[in-house]
C-alpha cells in the first residue's frame, strides 16, 4: 500500500508479445475444484496481477504453471509454444521461476549456495557463479552479499534472493505468490521498485495477492479470479478498489450487520503493558494496553505478522517471556497458565486449527475434550467421562450445524467450515466469558462463514467480551464494537467501526496515516457505538 | 536496503561463522597439533609414558578409523537429512562381507564385500525411509535387528567347517598390504625413546605413521578428505547438503529430492560398512560375532561430537579412538592421568564460561571439573568400565551444555514426500 | 459399517498384511541362501510342547513388559530406545536390594520392585529432562544412556559381587527363599511351570489401559503424542507431559527383568540377559501401542523364539533366522499400518460425504442452506 494507483504508463496491452498464454485451465481435488477454465494471458514487459480471495484457487494455479502440479485439463503457451510441464525443472527450463510465498531458502547455506543450488551447470558453484551473482545484483539493484548465510538475512533481502535465483536461472517470466504478505511498507516500496526495473528490461512479471491498494499501484493488468475461474481482466487505470474487490467476492457474501450495541460498563478482560520479546530480544509485543467489557467486541486490525498470533498467545499464557497484566474479571491470570486461563473462563478459537484447534487422528468426542479434560462435562475426578463427552458432543453438532456422521468421525474427514463449527461450540460449551477469536472465518465455506458470525454475535448478546483478530477487514467493522490496530507489535490507534472506512483502517495499518483518521489510543469508546 | 525487520543484522552473525566453515580440516589439525602438546605436558607431569608411546598412537589410528568410517556414514546421510541409526547393523554386515569375499577372494574382495554388504544394509534402510517414508529412527532399529540376526545366520551357514571358522567367526581375511619405512621408522624410534619433552612425542606418531600402517587406514583418512570435498566443493554435495537443509526447496528448483536422498543412504552404508571390514581386517583378522561392539553408535556420538562436519567428526573419533586404546592398555594409569587434564580443563572452559555470561552451564562445567580433580587426588587408577563410557558420558555433556553450538541440518530426520514444494 | 467397527477390521488388516509380508521376505532368504523354506516353517509352526509353551509364555512376559515401556513412549511421539539400560540398571538394583534382604518376605520382595521402578524411571528422566529442558533428542540421548548403563552396572556387579561356588561366573547375593515370587502350576509336571510375576504384568497392562484410555492424565499424554500445539493450545504443559512420559516409561522398563530375576535367576550376574528392549520397540509397533496388541505381539516374539531353537538340530538351519523375521516385521508392520491408515482416512472421508449426501440432499458445499439454523438452536 505504497502510493496510490500512479503506476507508470504501460506499454498498450495489445503490443507486447505474450510471454504466457492460459487457455481452459482445470484442476480438482478430492472433492474440491481448485481451478477451472482459467483463461489468462500475460505481455513480455508488463507486471500482471491475479487477485481473488483466499481459496480463490490463485496458488494452484501457479503452482501448474510452474509445474509443481499438472493441470487436469487446458493448455500452456509459454512464448507461443504450447508446453506441458511435469516438473519445476521444466518450467525453469523454459523460462519461469517463481518466488514462493513461504520461502524455499536453506537456511544454513549461503546466498550463494542457495542460489546456484540446480543450476550449477550455468556457472558453477564457485567463482563464477559468485561474479554473476553480483552482477545480477547490481544491475537490479538487489543488494545481495553472496556469501552471507541465509540465516542472517532478514525478511526483505530473503525475499531478493528468492527474486534473484529466478533471474539467475535466466527467467523470462517471475511469478511472486503472495509478496508483501510479510513486508512492511518500505519494503513493499522497494519491491516494487524491483518489479519495475525487472519489467523494463522486458521480463513478464505476475504477481499474486488479494491487497487490492498494492495490485493498483503496481500493476499494467489485473486478471480477478473467483472460485476458481478466471472472472475477468481489467486495466487498472479507471478501476477503483471497490470495483475490484466486488469482483473477487461476487454479489453473495454475507456482509455481517451491527447490531444494537450490547456493551456494558463492566470490564472483563484488563490488559496492561503488556510486551513480548522475541528471542534476539526485538520486541513482538510492546507495551500493550487495552479493556474489553462485558458485551463487547473488539477487533484488532493489523497487517498480519504485526504481532496478532503472539498477542493472542500471550493473553493465553502460550508465550514464555511475556510481562504485563492480564486480568480476567477481576482475578489476575499474568502467572497462571493456559489451563488456568482456559478454566478461569477464556474461549480459544485458534488461528490455525488444524495446528492448535484440533487432534486431526482423533473422534470428534475426543476433540470435544481436548482443552476441557479437567471440567465438567468431560471429566470428572481426573477421569475423562466418554458417555457425557459423547452426548455433550452430539449437542454441538445439532446446535452448531456440525455436518458429521456422527462423534466416532475422525476430525480429519470433516470439511474445513465443520470442523471449525465443531470448534466453536466446543469453546462456547465451557461457558466462557471471554472468548478469543482469532480468524474465526478464515478458509471456511461461506454458509460456514454466516453460521460463525451469527454464533459470535449471539455469545456478545449474552454478555461475552469478545477479542477478535482477523485480515478480514469487512469481518472485523461488521462484528466488532470497536476496532484497534496493531502494527509492529502496538497499539496504534482505535477506531469506532461505525465511523471508520476500510481506507482509514488501512492507512492505520500501514503506519501511513492520513489526517481523516483519528486515533484515540487507549480511549476505549465503550458504550458509544452504533 | 533497509533491513530494519531483519531478524538478525547481517554481519553480526555471518561474520564468525564463515571462517568457521573454511577453516574446519585445519582447524582440526591446529586441535591435534595442541592434544599432542597437552598430553605431552602430561606425559611429563604425570610420568604416564604410555600416553604418548608410538605403540599406543597406532593402536589409536586403529582404534579410530571403524569409528571415523561409519561416523562418515552418519555424515553423508544426515547431511541428506535422513537420520541412520542403523549403522551399527551395517558395520555388523561388513564384518561378515569381509570374511565371507576375504576368505575366498582375497583382501581386497574383502574391502569390496565389506562396502557391499553395508551398503545392502543402506539399501534397505533407504528403501524404507525414503520410498515408504518409515520413521528413520525405526527403520535403523529394524536394520539393526535384521543385520545382527542375518550375519549370525549367515556366519552358521557359510564358516562353519571351514578351517579356523565356525559359528561365531570365519576364518583368517589375508591382510591389505601394509606401509613401512624402515630406516626412518627406526630413527623415530631412537628419538622417542629418548623421551624428551614435545620432541619425542611428535617422533613417535610420526613413527607410528610410517611403522606397519595399513592401507586400510590411509584409505579411510583418503575418504574423509574425499567427503569433505564431494559434500563441500561439488554441485553433487550440494545437491545434497540441500535436500537434508530445505528439501521443499531443493525440490523447487528442480533437484531430484528422493533420488539425493537414496544415493546418500547407500554411500552411508557403504562406509558403514567399510567401518565393519576394517574391524574384521585390520582391528582383528576374522570376522568374529559381536565385533562391532556398539561402534556405529560412537561413530554416530563421534558426527554429533563433530557438529555434522567432516572435521570435527576427525576430532571427536581420534578423542573416543584414543580413550578406547588407554582403557585397552594398561588402562588404569593413563586414563588416570588423563582425569587430570580433563579436570584442569573443564575448570578453565567453565570459568570462561561464566566470564561469558553463562553462568548456570558455567558453574556446572566448574563443578564437574572440581570434582574430577578431587577424583584424580582420591583414586590410582580408573576402571576399565569407565574408559569404556567415556564417548557416551562426553557425547551426552556435549548435547547438554553445548546444544546450542550444534547445528544438525534443519531436515534431519524429517520424512519427504515428492510434491510437498510450494 | 459404523466408524469404530471399520476401524476395528482396517486395524487387524495391517498386522496380518505385515506378517505375511514378512514371512514372504524370509521365505526368500531362506531360497537364496539354499535352505529348505518348507522344513523351517513346519518346524516353527508347529504346536509346541507343554514345556514350550510355558517357555514361551514366560518370555513374553518378559516382552510384554519391555513392549509396555516402549509404548508409553511411543503414544506421546517419545522414542525410548533406552529401556534396554533402563531394565538392566533397575535389575541389578532390584538383585542388590532383594539380595540384601533388610525386609522379610514379600515386604523385601516389594521394596525391590519400587525400587527398580524408580531407577528405571530416573534413568528414563535423565532423557526426559535432557529433552525437556535442552531439547536434546531422546533417541540419542537414551542410546548413550544404554552403554552408560552397561558400564555402570558393570562397574557395581564387580565391587558388590559375590563368587557363585564352582563357576567362574560373577553375580549379586542371591535373593532369599521367602522373597521369590512363586511360580504358577501349568503342568502335571512341577518343573514346568510359569511366572508369578505374569500377574503383575498383566496388571500393568491393565493400568496401562486404563490410565490411557480412561484418565485425565492419560488424555493430555495422548493428545501431546498427536499433536503438540494442539496440546499447548488446549492448556497441557508439554515439558512436564515430556518429562512424565519418560519417567513412566523407564518405571515399566524398570520391571522388565524383574519376572527372570524373581521367578528364575534370582541374582544378577554377568550373564543376565540383554537385548530384551529392542525388542520392546518391534512389539509395541506391532501391537500398535494397545496393551492387547503388545501381548499379542510378544506372545509371536516368544513364539518365534521358542520354536525355531531346534531349526539348528532337526534340518541344521540355524535359529538366527527368525531374527530376520522379527526385523522385517518392524519395518512392515510401519508400512502396512500407514498404507492401512491412509486407505482409511480415504475410506471415512468418502463415508462422510455419502452420510451427508444422505442427510441432505443439495449436498454440503451449498452455500445457503441453514446458515442460520445454529444460532436460532
Amino acid at each position: 500500500m505504497s502510493t496510490p494507483a500512479q503506476a507508470p504508463a504501460a506499454p498498450p496491452a495489445g503490443e507486447a508479445p505474450l510471454a504466457v498464454r492460459l487457455r481452459g485451465i482445470g484442476k480438482r481435488f478430492p472433492g474440491v475444484i481448485a481451478n477451472d477454465d482459467v483463461n489468462i494471458d500475460v505481455r513480455r514487459g508488463t507486471i500482471h496481477a491475479i487477485v481473488g480471495e483466499n481459496g480463490a484457487g490463485k496458488s494452484t494455479l501457479m503452482k501448474i504453471l510452474y509445474g509443481v502440479q499438472a493441470p487436469d485439463s487446458g493448455t500452456i503457451e509459454l512464448g507461443g509454444e504450447q508446453v506441458s510441464l511435469a516438473s519445476p525443472a521444466d518450467a525453469i527450463k523454459h523460462g519461469v521461476g517463481m518466488v514462493f510465498q513461504h520461502f524455499m531458502l536453506a537456511d544454513n547455506l549461503t546466498v550463494l549456495e542457495n542460489v546456484v543450488l540446480g543450476a550449477e551447470k550455468l556457472h558453477g558453484i564457485g567463482g563464477d557463479a559468485r561474479a554473476e551473482i553480483t552482477r545480477i545484483s547490481d544491475a537490479y539493484g538487489l543488494g545481495i552479499e553472496p556469501d552471507h548465510l541465509v540465516e542472517s538475512l532478514g525478511v526483505g533481502a530473503r525475499q531478493r534472493v528468492e527474486i534473484l535465483k529466478v533471474l539467475y536461472r535466466g527467467a523470462r517470466v517471475i511469478i511472486l505468490d503472495e509478496p508483501t504478505a510479510v513486508l512492511v511498507p518500505q519494503e513493499v516500496d522497494e519491491l516494487f521498485d524491483n518489479l519495475r526495473g525487472l519489467k523494463a528490461e522486458g521480463l513478464a512479471v505476475i504477481f499474486i495477492s488479494h491487497k487490492l491498494d498494492e495490485v493498483l499501484s503496481v500493476a499494467d493488468e489485473v486478471t480477478v479470479i473467483r472460485r476458481g475461474t478466471t472472472v475477468r481482466t481489467v486495466d487498472p487505470v479507471g478501476v477503483t478498489a471497490r470495483q475490484l474487490a466486488e469482483l473477487m467476492v461476487g454479489s453473495e457474501l454475507p456482509s455481517p450487520s451491527t447490531e444494537a450495541s450490547t456493551v456494558t460498563d463492566k470490564v472483563l478482560l484488563h490488559v496492561a503493558h503488556l510486551s513480548l520479546p522475541s528471542d534476539e530480544g526485538r520486541p513482538l509485543l510492546d507495551d500493550i494496553s487495552f479493556d474489553i467489557h462485558k458485551g463487547e467486541v473488539l477487533g484488532i486490525a493489523g497487517v498480519e505478522g504485526n504481532g496478532q498470533a503472539e498477542l493472542v498467545e500471550s493473553i493465553m499464557g502460550m508465550r514464555k517471556g511475556a510481562t504485563g497484566d492480564v486480568v480476567l474479571n477481576g482475578r489476575d491470570l499474568s502467572t497462571t497458565s493456559t489451563r488456568g486461563r482456559r478454566e478461569g473462563g477464556i474461549g480459544y478459537i485458534p488461528e490455525d486449527r488444524h495446528r492448535h484447534g484440533l487432534l486431526l487422528d482423533a473422534p470428534l468426542w475426543e476433540n470435544r475434550v481436548l482443552g476441557h479434560q479437567t471440567r465438567e462435562p468431560s471429566a470428572s475426578r481426573g477421569l475423562i467421562d466418554k458417555g457425557a463427552a459423547r452426548a455433550d458432543t452430539q449437542r454441538i453438532i445439532d446446535e452448531y450445524d456440525v455436518r458429521t456422521p456422527g462423534v466416532d468421525t475422525l476430525a480429519r474427514a470433516l470439511s474445513g467450515g465443520n470442523q471449525q463449527k465443531l470448534i466453536v461450540g466446543r469453546e462456547m460449551a465451557g461457558a466462557p466469558i471471554l472468548l478469543v477469536a482469532a480468524h474465526p472465518t478464515r478458509g471456511v465455506d461461506v454458509g460456514a462463514q454466516g453460521a460463525i458470525w451469527a454464533h459470535i454475535k449471539k455469545a456478545r448478546r449474552e454478555g461475552l467480551a469478545v477479542l477478535l483478530i482477523s485480515a478480514d477487514l469487512d469481518e472485523l467493522i461488521g462484528l466488532s464494537d470497536r476496532i484497534e490496530v496493531i502494527l509492529r507489535g502496538r497499539l496504534v490507534g482505535s477506531f469506532d467501526p461505525s465511523h471508520v472506512t476500510p481506507q482509514q483502517l488501512g492507512s492505520a495499518m500501514t503506519g501511513a496515516r492520513d489526517e481523516t483518521a483519528t486515533p484515540t489510543t487507549d480511549t476505549p469508546t465503550s458504550g458509544e457505538t452504533a | 536496503m533497509s533491513d530494519k525487520v531483519g531478524v538478525i543484522v547481517p554481519d553480526a552473525k555471518a561474520a564468525p561463522k564463515k571462517p568457521r566453515r573454511k577453516l574446519s580440516v585445519g582447524w582440526v589439525l591446529i586441535g591435534l597439533a595442541v592434544a599432542l602438546f597437552l598430553l605431552s605436558v602430561l606425559r611429563v607431569v604425570t610420568g604416564a609414558d604410555d600416553l604418548t608411546s608410538s605403540g599406543t598412537i597406532a593402536a589409536t589410528l586403529i582404534a579410530t578409523m571403524p569409528i571415523m568410517l561409519a561416523g562418515l556414514g552418519g555424515l553423508w546421510s544426515e547431511r541428506a537429512g535422513v537420520v541412520n541409526i542403523g549403522l551399527e547393523g551395517m558395520m555388523i554386515l561388513g564384518t561378515w562381507g569381509a570374511g565371507y569375499f576375504g576368505y575366498h577372494y582375497g583382501a581386497w574382495a574383502a574391502v569390496v564385500g565389506a562396502i557391499l554388504m553395508g551398503m545392502l544394509g543402506g539399501l534397505i534402510h533407504a528403501i524404507a525411509t525414503v520410498i515408504f517414508g518409515v520413521d528413520h529412527i525405526i527403520s535403523g532399529v529394524a536394520i539393526n535387528i535384521i543385520a545382527l540376526g542375518a550375519v549370525q545366520y549367515l556366519a552358521s551357514l557359510t564358516f562353519v567347517g571351514l578351517p579356523g571358522g565356525g559359528q561365531t567367526q570365519s576364518p583368517k581375511i589375508p591382510d591389505v598390504p601394509t606401509l613401512t619405512i624402515g630406516p626412518l621408522s627406526d630413527g623415530l624410534k631412537d628419538i622417542e625413546d629418548q623421551g624428551t619433552f614435545l620432541v619425542s612425542d611428535l617422533a613417535s606418531v610420526l613413527r607410528a605413521l610410517v611403522t606397519n600402517l595399513s592401507s586400510l587406514v590411509l584409505i579411510s583418512l583418503l575418504l574423509l578428505v574425499v567427503t569433505y570435498y564431494v559434500l563441500w566443493r561439488t554441485s553433487f554435495g550440494l545437491r545434497l547438503r540441500s535436500v537434508g537443509e530445505s528439501p521443499a526447496a531443493a525440490e523447487s528448483l528442480g533437484v531430484k529430492v528422493l533420488r539425493y536422498k537414496f544415493a546418500a543412504v547407500l554411500i552411508s552404508g557403504g562406509l558403514a560398512g567399510l567401518a565393519g571390514g576394517f574391524l574384521a581386517m585390520v582391528a582383528s583378522s576374522n570376522y568374529r560375532d559381536g565385533q562391532t561392539g556398539g561402534r556405529g553408535y560412537i561413530g554416530l556420538a563421534a558426527m554429533i561430537f563433530g557438529n555434522w562436519r567432516p572435521g570435527g567428526l576427525l576430532g571427536g573419533s581420534a578423542l573416543f579412538g584414543y580413550t578406547e586404546t588407554l582403557g585397552l592398555r594398561q588402562g588404569g594409569t593413563s586414563v588416570h592421568a588423563l582425569l587430570l587434564a580433563i579436570a584442569v580443563l573443564a575448570l578453565a572452559f567453565g570459568v570462561w564460561q561464566v566470564r561469558k555470561g553463562e553462568a548456570v552451564a558455567g558453574a556446572v562445567v566448574v563443578g564437574l571439573g572440581a570434582l574430577l580433580g578431587a577424583l584424580y587426588l582420591s583414586i590410582d587408577e580408573v576402571p576399565g568400565d569407565f574408559t569404556r563410557m567415556t564417548p557416551y558420558v562426553i557425547t551426552l555433556l556435549v548435547l547438554a551444555f553445548a546444544s546450542q553450538r550444534l547445528r544438525m541440518p534443519a531436515a534431519d530426520g524429517q520424512i519427504y514426500r515428492k510434491g510437498s514444494a510450494g | 459399517m459404523s466408524p469404530r467397527v471399520t476401524r476395528l477390521v482396517l486395524g487387524l488388516a495391517a498386522p496380518l498384511l505385515a506378517l505375511v509380508a514378512a514371512f514372504a521376505i524370509t521365505s526368500l532368504v531362506l531360497i537364496i541362501a539354499g535352505d529348505p523354506v518348507g522344513g523351517v516353517w513346519s518346524t516353527i509352526l508347529q504346536v509346541p510342547a507343554e514345556r514350550n509353551m510355558a517357555n514361551i509364555i514366560n518370555n513374553a512376559t518378559v516382552l510384554y513388559l519391555s513392549g509396555l515401556a516402549v509404548a508409553v513412549g511411543f503414544r506421546m511421539n517419545l522414542f525410548n530406545i533406552g529401556v534396554d539400560g533402563q531394565y538392566r540398571v533397575a535389575a541389578f538394583t532390584a538383585a542388590v536390594v532383594a539380595g540384601e534382604a533388610w525386609l522379610p518376605g514379600y515386604l523385601n520382595t516389594a521394596l525391590a520392585i519400587v525400587c527398580a521402578m524408580a531407577v528405571g524411571a530416573a534413568w528414563a528422566g535423565i532423557a526426559g529432562v535432557l529433552r525437556a529442558t535442552r531439547g536434546v533428542s531422546e533417541v540419542i540421548s537414551t542410546i548413550m544412556l544404554n552403554f552408560i548403563a552397561t558400564g555402570l552396572v558393570a562397574y557395581l556387579l564387580r565391587k558388590v559381587a559375590v563368587r557363585e561356588a564352582g563357576s567362574n561366573e560373577i553375580g549379586t547375593k542371591q535373593i532369599p527363599e521367602g522373597s521369590r515370587i512363586p511360580s504358577i502350576p501349568f503342568s502335571d509336571n512341577p518343573a514346568i511351570s510359569l511366572y508369578g510375576f505374569l500377574v503383575i504384568a498383566a496388571f500393568f497392562g491393565f493400568l496401562f489401559w486404563f490410565v490411557l484410555n480412561k484418565t485425565r492424565f492419560g488424555f493430555d499424554l495422548r493428545a501431546t503424542g498427536q499433536s503438540t500445539t494442539a496440546a499447548v493450545a488446549s492448556g497441557i504443559n508439554v515439558t512436564r507431559m515430556t518429562i512424565g512420559a519418560l519417567l513412566i516409561s523407564g518405571a515399566i522398563a524398570g520391571l522388565v527383568g524383574l519376572p527372570i530375576l524373581f521367578g528364575d535367576a534370582y541374582a544378577y550376574g554377568s550373564t543376565f540377559q540383554s537385548g530384551l528392549g529392542f525388542a520392546g520397540i518391534a512389539i509395541a509397533l506391532l501391537g500398535r501401542n494397545h496393551p492387547i496388541g503388545i501381548a499379542v505381539g510378544a506372545l509371536l516374539f516368544a513364539f518365534l523364539d521358542e520354536q525355531s531353537n531346534p531349526l539348528q538340530i532337526i534340518i541344521g538351519v540355524s535359529p538366527d533366522i527368525v531374527a530376520i523375521t522379527q526385523g522385517v516385521i518392524v519395518l512392515t508392520v510401519v508400512i502396512s499400518y500407514e498404507v492401512v491408515r491412509r486407505y482409511g482416512v480415504r475410506l471415512e472421508q468418502r463415508h462422510v460425504a455419502a452420510a451427508l449426501e444422505k442427510h441432505d440432499p443439495a449436498g454440503p458445499a451449498s452455500p445457503t442452506d441453514s446458515t442460520t439454523k445454529g444460532v436460532s438452536a
